[in-house]
């Protein structure tokens, strides 16, 4: 399970079993499905249409991007400058499908429709589980629940922005991070895992303030690289 | 006109990124530098953006009522509270505290 990773029940075979996957995954995509609902009332409030806070969930589906490219907009940004901040976050969906290519190992004509599943909590999942199996079976779940509930959800909050009102008095903007945080925590096993998050935190938010929206994000995650090429300088 | 080509832009982009990290050739990964590496960047780009989230609002950092919500998230993480209850606790806690005038 994503946030109870050492309780998890492995048979003398080595998969787990198809329940306790399905569990986890329902448990991620509802979760995060539900969200979809912040980025509805978000994108309405920014003054984003119905329509496109809907073909945006439909078509783009990796929320930072999403919730990235809305603020740009409602910030005043034009479209180009706009739509680069999404795509810089969205590219770290590429670091997700290459470790999902060997994971998974799909056949080559699922792999364009797989790879619109390809984001954070998919990513955590299926790398949560011991074998390819249930790293599939993870995927898949996760996946579905996540686009239906995440396209229904944004749907509602886009129509129902006007009846909450103030969505930060419903502390809906504290469900990004948090998302992130649940994700993030399992993965901080070694001290390697948590050099790499102390460092892409203080990246992540000393350039936030000097460099263009979904830069500093990148520039965060070569925390990665300088860990790794520390630790081999190591003797 | 202008909201439309960014979404024409954001979809096409993310959606070749998407794509491109599957259809890497196996081979290109089989280094255990480049496996090592991919499996380290979800970490700090997750821990970026979770800061990021909680600490700023545009391009100015800021401590508002989301870090006591993230604190809640936390502790539910340390306390082994399911994914949704995580969460809640992180909305729920943000909320009040905002109630509150935090």
């Amino acid at each position: 399970m994503v946030t109870e990773p050492e309780i998890r029940e492995v048979p003398a075979s080595g998969e787990r079993p198809r329940a306790a996957v399905v569990r986890d995954a329902l448990g991620v995509g509802v979760a995060v499905g539900l969200s979809g609902f912040a980025f509805g009332v978000t994108a309405a409030g920014a003054g984003i249409s119905t329509l496109q806070a809907c073909v945006l969930s439909l078509l783009v589906f990796t929320g930072a991007s999403q919730f990235a490219l809305v603020g740009a907009l409602a910030a005043g940004g034009n479209p180009f400058t706009a739509a680069a901040g999404a795509f810089f976050l969205g590219t770290r969906n590429a670091f997700y499908g290459l470790r999902l290519s060997q994971l998974l190992k799909l056949p080559r004509a699922l792999r364009p429709l797989a790879a619109h599943w390809v984001i954070d909590e998919t990513t955590a999942v299926a790398l949560a589980q011991p074998d390819r199996k249930s790293a599939r079976l993870g995927f898949t779940v996760t996946g579905l629940t996540l686009y239906v509930l995440w396209n229904l959800t944004t749907l509602l909050g886009a129509l129902g922005a006007e009846a909450i009102g103030d969505t930060r008095a419903w502390g809906l903007d504290a469900a990004g991070p948090a998302v992130f945080l649940a994700l993030l925590a399992p993965m901080l096993k070694t001290s390697t895992e948590r050099a790499v998050a102390a460092l892409a935190l203080v990246l992540g938010l000393g350039f936030l303030p000097v460099l263009p929206a979904g830069v500093p994000v990148l520039i965060a995650a070569l925390a990665a690289p300088v860990v790794l090429w520390m630790k081999g300088r190591r003797p | 006109m202008n909201v439309w080509i960014a979404i024409g832009l954001t979809v096409v982009g993310c959606y070749a990124v998407k794509l491109a990290g599957l259809l890497v050739p196996a081979g290109a990964l089989e280094r255990p530098l480049v496996r090592r590496l991919a499996a380290l960047l979800p970490v700090a780009l997750l821990a970026a953006l979770t800061a990021q989230q909680t600490f700023s609002t545009g391009s100015a950092l800021v401590v508002d009522a989301r870090a006591a919500g993230l604190a809640a998230a936390g502790l539910a993480l340390l306390l082994r509270a399911p994914f949704l209850v995580v969460v809640a606790a992180a909305v729920v806690v943000t909320a009040g505290v905002r109630a509150l005038g935090g």
